[in-house]
């Protein structure tokens, strides 16, 4: 093993770190100020990854597609907001769990009905495509690169949003206490449905980055749906920062796991025996880490509420 | 006269009935198929590809039943158990993924019902859990690698970076193509199936020192895989089984697959009298190209018809030998059952191609000539 590969591996992880923390902010956000579990949150991204590829197919540019998955991600979460999830929050979890996923039933054949059931084409722009050559001589994907800086750009954004702007003191404020705030003449109807459609809007962007290297098919969003929420759960639920260090830990450590496990079993076991366990443990190794930080950290690592 | 007496009078009274409408028996089929979520293009392929060919035969009394699996083993088992309970239905098809079909088929066989596979072949089925009520219209899984094993040699392919998914169709694959390919392997990596990050995999084929790689990612999954590769930098050639390289996800990778060469049992461009005619008819059915999946579909459905002209479903001896007898012409030619009632057929190395504004694949030349499956021999049919 090379430190080369290594650290092509390290970025890996963080790139799928970077991906997981766009689509967890949404979720800690609703999930943390209005005390909302979103299973419809995937369906989300995957409105974003269509809203990408036929906008980039129609008229050729990726750009165009990636500002029309924000617009129809936020759109589509505003409009379920407002006529499904305001109903809910004063519900149990039951009941959102039950009405979220509908949604998910529902945008998927609704997409199913509109686009057909194969793959849509979504390629990555000319601008970012190809290899880079890194320091080092490590060759990586410059696609890949980009996702790391959008990300950690987007994160940088957040943190701003959330602790240099008015709304963001309002959010806050959400967080802690609804009824305070509401008392105080913040109209939190309002409040909530912003804050809904910010996250909806992460997530249709994180789909439409995500749909250039995969498949832009019906269904991709609940995959990462289960992963965004092992990440909220290990970074403690309704916190932004949580959220972050939550995602490249998945990251790194499901890459790190795919990558060394099967290297790590070899060292003791016959060649297809070691790749079979290694690769099942490394399926598994998320979820180790999110049951390991429960022990340690019944509420995560940086919960909102102390 | 006993009471058993009785029952044993009627009993052959009523099958000298049978026998005697035999042609016109009504048969009723239960298609479960995956008709949504990831990996659902096939099982749409496959059901489109059976309903072109019930709608050309234009039978009456071929009625079909489909219901969606949506790739989940439990569901595609409830779904079987009420078809053969409350649907009766007298055979069962449809199932587009192995880890499904081990659920589902040795149960149903051994209910005496029929099962036809228009995709996955398991080797568990093939070899040793071969049974006289299963029959594969499709293929083994390893024959496809198999055939690319062979040609990798052919083509002087000396060390191999091979990955499948995690799950039966996958080993199947992966010990097919080693059971033909004579050269080293630099790594054998089984990914998660459903998995639509390639990334650590990249990197580790960049680091392999390979001179080509053989992937079988069905579905979505070989359409992440080729994205991400053409986006990587590494240019090692990639070769695989045909599923990753098919009709349905050509349009979806777009650029990145032109050149690979792929291992396949049918192909659009076959010199078969079947072939073009079925291409043609599918096409101006659906305004889409076939797949594989949906000559298997098709293929399946033409196997039923043939059968049930020559002999009652209720009969199932004779219907067992009318369903071997494979008596239609398929878009692959003559199709010819081995012992263990899985197809011994030709298997062609193909290659991606653009032909005007449409990714497809182009015949290059045959990998192995009427190829039965390895697990043949262990069948005791």
């Amino acid at each position: 093993m090379t430190s080369a590969l290594f650290i092509e591996q390290l970025l890996n992880g963080l790139q799928f770190g970077v991906m997981l923390f766009l689509m967890a902010a949404g979720l800690t956000l609703v999930f943390g100020v209005m005390g909302l579990i979103n299973l419809a949150h995937g369906a989300l991204y995957m409105v974003g990854a269509f809203a990408c590829a036929t906008v980039a197919n129609f008229t050729g540019s990726f750009w165009l597609g990636l500002a029309a998955s924000i617009v129809a991600a936020a759109t589509a979460g505003a409009i379920v907001e407002l006529v499904v999830i305001r109903r809910l929050y004063k519900r149990d979890h039951l009941d959102q769990v039950l009405a979220t996923f509908a949604l998910i039933l529902i945008f998927s054949e609704g997409t199913r009905w509109v686009f057909g059931s194969f793959p849509l084409y979504l390629n990555v722009p000319d601008l970012l495509s190809g290899p880079v050559m890194l320091p080092g001589g490590i060759q990586y994907s410059l696609y890949r690169l980009a996702i790391i800086v959008i990300g950690g750009l987007v994160a940088l954004g957040l943190y701003f949003l959330i602790a240099k702007t008015r709304l963001g003191i309002r959010i806050r404020a959400g967080e802690s206490d609804r009824e305070m705030i509401a008392a105080l003449g913040v109209d939190i109807r309002l409040l909530y449905t912003i804050v809904f459609a910010l996250g909806a809007a992460l997530a249709g962007f994180a789909g439409a980055l995500v749909g250039a290297i995969q498949s832009v098919q019906v269904g991709m969003g609940e995959p990462v749906l289960i992963l965004a929420f092992v990440v909220i759960v290990i970074g403690g639920i309704g916190s932004i920062k949580g959220a972050l260090v939550g995602a490249i830990l998945v990251g790194i450590v499901d890459t790190m796991g795919r990558f060394l496990l099967p290297m790590f079993f070899q060292l003791f076991m016959e060649n297809a025996q070691a790749n079979s366990v290694g690769s099942a443990l490394a399926s598994m190794s998320i979820y180790i880490l999110m049951a390991l930080v429960l022990i340690f950290k019944p509420k995560g690592l940086f919960p909102a509420h102390g | 006269m006993s009471k058993l007496d009785i029952l044993k009078a009627s009993l052959v009274g009523l099958s000298l009935c049978v026998a005697t409408t035999a042609t016109a028996e009504p048969v009723k089929v239960g298609m479960i198929t995956t008709l949504s979520g990831g990996g659902s293009g096939l099982g749409i392929d496959v059901r489109d590809g059976f309903m072109l060919a019930v709608k050309q035969a234009g039978n009456k009394d071929l009625t079909v039943v489909i219901e969606d699996d949506a790739r989940k083993p439990g569901l595609a088992v409830q779904i079987a158990d009420k078809m053969i309970q409350s649907e009766k239905v007298d055979i069962l098809t449809g199932i587009i993924w192995s880890n499904l079909a081990m659920a589902v088929v040795p149960g149903a066989v051994a209910q005496g019902k029929f099962y036809i596979s228009p995709n996955a072949g398991p080797s568990q089925l093939a070899g040793k859990g071969c049974h006289p009520n299963y029959f594969n219209a499709s293929f083994q899984n390893d024959n496809l690698p198999e055939g690319m094993g062979a040609y990798a040699n052919k083509i002087g392919i000396k060390n191999s970076f091979i990955m499948a998914p995690n799950y039966p169709a996958g080993k199947d694959v992966l010990n097919g193509y080693k059971r033909f390919y004579k050269g080293k392997l630099a790594a054998e990596v089984y990914t998660k199936l459903g998995q639509t990050d390639y990334a650590a995999e990249i990197a580790q084929i960049r680091a392999s020192g390979a001179d080509s790689i053989f992937v079988f990612l069905p579905g979505g999954m070989g359409i992440s895989f080729m994205k991400q590769y053409a986006q990587s930098g590494v240019n090692i050639p990639v070769t695989g089984p045909a599923f990753s390289f098919d009709q349905g996800i050509l349009k979806a990778v777009g650029p990145s697959a032109v050149g690979v060469k792929n291992t396949s049992h049918w192909a659009k461009d076959l010199d078969f009298p079947a072939n073009k005619p079925f291409v043609t008819s599918f096409e101006a059915e659906y305004g889409r190209l076939p797949s594989l999946y949906a000559v298997q579909g098709f293929d399946t459905a033409n196997l039923i018809l043939s059968a049930m002209s020559k002999a009652s479903v209720k009969d199932m001896d004779a219907f067992r030998t009318a369903l071997k007898a494979a008596d239609f012409a398929s878009p692959r030619g003559k199709l010819k059952f081995g012992n263990n009632q899985h197809l011994i057929q030709t298997i062609y190395v193909r290659e991606v191609i653009k032909e005007g504004d449409i990714y497809t694949n182009k015949t290059e030349g045959i990998a192995l000539e009427n190829h039965q499956d390895a697990y043949a021999a262990q069948c005791k049919m």
